[in-house]
């Protein structure tokens, strides 16, 4: 049995959350005002997972092309993702939501651009 | 050999340099720092023209203040520099004593400073509706003035360049030797520069280069000033500059309005041991405001803009150090310039220029010019003149700093112009982008853009101030992804 | 001179929400003057999420953002024009604006929509001592310099303020490979969000420093290290508690402040407490058809209620440009009570009330248990529901329906004022 410690993310309460994890599941938590608590840490636990949000350098352009991930990835692919997404190729012109990297760290998961740019 | 080197691109060296390029020289001005006014004098003052009344009566301050004072209003038109002589107030509070103020106007009197005159309280409101109500009567000095010190710098060595002077910035002196005919500077970088006369206006530099090669030994003590800078939106607070009257629990803070229309709150004076220790003092900044407001009572919190030091070189025995040293020929001091040098500078320039001409024998420069052309401020202009201005070049019609109202084209005339601009500061001290409330917040990034482009540099090779004040360290995603 | 039924000063979130709305209500002639190069204001370096989640239901970044509203517009064709620095505006409504394509150009406006933004208070306003060196940025100068053009300020990072734009900060430099070493806040608790400080500082094991400021500033050319103290109740360091950390940059996020130089111009009355205009239920101003949204009003926790609060100005210029508007009288003051900051709209023409008033404002500190009542005449009139937290942070509303003012048609003050359950 694991003890962790998180703050719960939804709302500005903030609750310091302690969870106890086995097996990469929640057992029990303490701490949480509201079932927000109990839910975050659920997810916290089994899956944490974040969007990510970067900018890709574009040959003979002064401005990057800002890009995220079209969902949340698994927390532990952040570095992995960005350093895939530093090495991508950039053919103009692009638009939102165009792939600029496909199944990025194999998750499944495109990183696509978030502006246009000709 | 060139005939002159002139050590130091401040105020002083600047006038100097263009004072005598009116004579047929060949002239160098050289500096440790990246810009002229670059050092922590010229470019961190009070920005007062003083009466002249503060200097003891028979001494070269009180001479070159009340001369330097009588030149600015010529001065500032031909070389297109603003100055308003709006008066200086010497206040005196509740339990001052008041003839401190019967002293100080017969020194100034003494000294040759017209027009003086004791208010009493009522008459100070008069004057300055909004000073502090323990203020109980005032030395009035009608000749007090204010002016911008470092446009005033970068306008004497514009039209000293456009003269024939040459400038050569980072260019620290290691050595200094008599040679036959004149003398060698060695730099620090290891380069060797010549010239037949030396005028030595290295601030608080000039007493380690006077010592070089003078037995009459100068100590430069250096003196740290503190200043808080006010937003403009508080200009119409006060007219006048307004100084406290000395008395024992210290010399007082002035709370003055600049040529730009900012409030100036300061000096300290403290004794610092390394020259350029430029740094701001949690202490310090408290003293300002403490002291400044017995002047101005409830001074507005939020309308800082900015805070920052001046050093000022501070001669051991008192007064300006100023001619040819007896031991040494051809190498002429204008060591220990500290207050009231900005109002003296001027004067000293005309004075150290003739008598380097004398001892060079120098012609007269006949093709000498001695109006200088502002860089226009569009903030300033009017409606029509803008639209004139816009039609000519487009780049006026582009605000970078929209705090000050300054446009593409006033940045790059200045990067353009000899010696230009060629730093952040460079750029803020000639146009005023980035000197306003939002301190270069909004407009550092198109500055930048404007010195790569004017200069053919790189992003990352564009400093604040020179020496490795760099702005950026690299680009994003490291060198490969930058390919 | 240029004749324009509403004219739009900014072309951020803001101003596009308010021409759309302008347009909705039936302007044709209307025009919007953007500074910057391309429209979408401040949101066009925001790439990060997060936005959008109460206007559109789902998470954006401040591009995809800023591009649904620029979408908007041009399918509407709405008139705008870059590049263009408005230098004047007069109480009688002549703006006076360059730009490097048009010159100088004046409009005569019916109505004018004041949506300029907000700008960061920078290190001169706090007085922070030490050296002047380079690095020592603002936190949205240093997110402009990374996300639009291509450079890092830095690789060794403290921050100053814990605001959500260092907040951001933080992550986004992490993300190019700096090292953050602290988020250092003078007040026991943070003005961002609870999500940014999980998910940009304790994801990435980022020390928020929380009752601490920075003393010193070492460096003489570049930046060098910082001194940072604890700091007491007074918010004055408490002497023997400083550390320093060696670090090439220091970014600060230590507040926003409303642009309101041409709204002063014009005349327009500002609040202290906002640094924005004075503005009645209809976000108007005391200079008749001049209305003002989004930061420049106040600044905003979230884009969605600029935006929403843009189209309301939007909307009204409308009307005012169309003449649907009777001159609405006498205005009632609303007060500040407990609790409660920077209200707007700071007055109301109570009997001329037909559609609900959203009161906003920032709680003066952190509360638990606590809800927003509103009084009239110092007697309580309403109770809003209760909130298990209200932060500085976030911004606080209420919704008052018309039929309350209807009940007291001689109401003569309004307070709003937080309840804290004992």
């Amino acid at each position: 049995m694991e003890t962790r410690i998180m703050t719960c993310i939804g709302c500005p309460m903030g609750c310091q959350l302690t969870v106890e994890v086995e097996n990469n599941q929640m057992v029990s938590v303490t701490g949480n005002t509201c079932k927000k608590g109990v839910e975050y840490a659920r997810d916290e636990v089994a899956s944490p997972t974040r969007m990510v949000t970067s900018v890709v350098r574009v040959p003979g352009r002064k401005a990057p092309l800002c890009v995220k991930t079209a969902q949340a990835i698994p927390k532990d692919q952040i570095f992995a993702c960005l350093q895939a997404v530093r090495k991508a190729h950039v053919n103009l012109p692009v638009s939102i939501g165009d792939v600029v990297v496909p199944n990025v760290c194999n998750t499944g998961i495109d990183v696509i651009a978030t502006r246009n740019l000709d | 050999m060139r005939d002159v080197i002139i050590i130091g691109a401040g105020v002083i060296g600047c006038a100097t340099a263009r004072e005598l390029s009116r004579r047929k020289l060949d002239i160098l001005v050289v500096d440790q720092a990246s810009d002229v006014a670059d050092g922590g004098c010229s470019k961190a003052n009070t920005a007062i023209v003083h009466g002249g009344y503060d200097a003891k009566s028979g001494t070269l301050k009180a001479k070159y203040n009340v001369a330097g004072n009588a030149m600015f209003d010529a001065i500032s038109q031909e070389l297109e520099v603003p100055f308003e002589r709006n008066g200086s107030l010497v206040v005196a509070f509740e339990g001052d004593d008041l003839s401190g103020l019967e002293e100080l106007k017969a020194r100034g009197e003494t000294n040759g400073v017209p027009g003086l005159e004791i208010l009493n309280q009522a008459a100070l409101q008069a004057k300055e509706p909004n000073i502090g109500p323990t203020a109980v009567a005032a030395l009035w000095v009608p000749t007090g003035g204010i002016v911008c010190p470092y446009e005033l710098t970068v306008a004497y060595a514009e039209n000293a360049a456009a003269n024939g002077v040459q400038f050569q910035f980072d260019t620290a002196v290691d050595r200094l030797e008599a040679i036959p005919g004149g003398w060698r500077i060695t730099t620090t970088s290891g380069e060797t520069l010549e010239a037949k006369a030396i005028v030595n206006a290295a601030g608080c530099g000039s007493g380690r280069l006077n010592n070089m090669v003078s037995a009459h030994k100068l100590d430069i003590l250096p003196r740290r000033g503190e200043y808080y800078m006010v937003d403009k939106t508080y200009s119409g607070t006060f007219h006048s500059a307004m100084f406290q009257l000395p008395s024992d629990k210290g010399k007082g803070i002035l709370v003055a309005r600049t040529v730009d229309g900012t409030l100036l709150l300061g000096p300290t004076a403290e004794d610092v041991d390394d020259p350029t220790d430029t740094r701001t003092t949690a202490e310090g900044l408290a003293k300002v405001l403490q002291f400044a407001s017995r002047t101005w009572p409830n001074i507005p919190g939020r309308s800082f803009i900015t805070t920052f030091a001046g050093i000022r070189p501070r001669p051991s025995d008192g007064d300006f150090r100023l001619g040819e040293a007896p031991d040494a020929p051809g190498f002429f001091n204008a060591a220990g310039i500290e207050s009231p040098g900005l109002t003296a500078a001027p004067a000293i320039g005309v004075d150290l220029a003739g008598w380097v001409a004398d001892y060079l024998k120098a012609e007269d420069n006949p093709s000498f010019q001695p109006k200088r052309t502002a860089i226009p401020k569009f903030r300033e202009l009017s409606n029509e003149e803008r639209a004139v201005l816009i039609a000519q070049d487009p780049a006026f019609g582009r605000i970078v700093c929209r705090c000050e109202t300054v446009t593409e084209g006033e940045i790059r005339e200045a990067i353009r112009r000899t010696p230009g601009a060629r730093t952040l500061d460079g750029v803020k001290r000639r146009t005023r982008a980035g000197m306003g409330r939002c301190q270069a917040g909004f407009c550092s990034p198109r500055v930048v853009d404007i010195l790569c482009e004017e200069l053919g540099l790189q992003p990352t090779e564009i400093t604040k101030f020179g020496g490795n004040s760099v702005l950026l360290t690299g680009p994003i995603g490291g060198e490969e992804a930058a390919q | 001179m240029r004749q324009v039924d509403v004219l739009i000063i900014g072309g951020g979130p803001a101003g596009l929400a308010a021409a759309i709305a302008a347009r909705e209500a039936g302007v044709e002639n209307l025009l919007i003057l953007e500074r910057e190069e391309s429209l979408g204001g401040i949101l066009k370096q925001c790439i990060h999420n997060g936005f959008g989640l109460q206007r559109f239901g789902e998470e954006l970044t401040g591009p995809e953002y800023a591009q649904r509203y620029i979408d908007k517009a041009m399918e509407l064709a709405l008139p705008y024009q870059c590049d263009t620095m408005v230098l004047d505006v007069t109480p009688d409504r002549v703006v006076t604006a360059i730009s490097p394509t048009e010159g100088l150009q004046q409009f005569q406006a019916k109505a004018i929509v004041l949506a300029m933004g907000c700008r960061e208070r920078p290190r001169g306003a706090l007085g922070i001592p030490g050296w002047r060196c380079s690095g020592i940025y603002s936190a949205g100068t240093a997110q402009r310099f990374v996300n639009l053009e291509g450079f890092l300020p830095g690789k060794e990072v403290v921050i100053l303020g814990s605001g959500d734009i260092g907040l951001i900060m933080a992550r986004r430099m992490t993300f190019e490979g700096c090292k953050v070493k602290a988020c250092v806040e003078l007040m026991p608790y943070s003005s961002g969000l609870k999500r940014n400080i999980v998910q940009c500082l304790d994801d990435y094991g980022i020390p928020l420093m929380l009752n601490h400021t920075v003393v010193d500033v070492a460096g003489r050319e570049r930046l060098e290290g910082v001194t940072i103290a604890q700091v007491g109740e007074n918010l004055k360091p408490i002497p023997g508690t400083e550390q320093y950390i060696p670090c090439d940059t220091l970014l600060l996020s230590v507040g926003l402040i409303p642009e309101n130089e041409l709204s002063t111009a014009a005349g327009v009355e500002l609040s202290p407490a906002t640094s924005g205009p004075v503005v009645d239920e209809t976000l108007a101003t005391n200079v008749p058809g001049i209305f003002a949204a989004g930061n420049v009003l106040h600044v905003h926790d979230l884009v969605d209620f600029v935006s929403e609060e843009s189209a309301r100005a939007g909307e009204q210029a409308a009307r005012y440009a169309l003449g649907q508007t009777a001159d609405n009288g006498p205005a009632i003051p609303v007060e500040n009570g407990f609790g409660v900051n920077g209200v707007v709209p700071q007055r109301v023409h109570a009997g001329k009330v037909d559609a609900p008033i959203r009161f906003m404002f920032r709680p003066r500190n952190v509360y638990k248990a606590v809800r927003i009542c509103v009084d009239f005449d110092g007697q309580e009139v309403l109770r809003g529901k209760p909130h298990m937290i209200m932060a500085p942070g976030e911004m606080a509303t209420l919704e008052v329906e018309p039929q309350l003012f209807a009940d007291h048609p001689d109401v003569s003050k309004i307070t709003v004022r937080l309840e804290v359950r004992q």
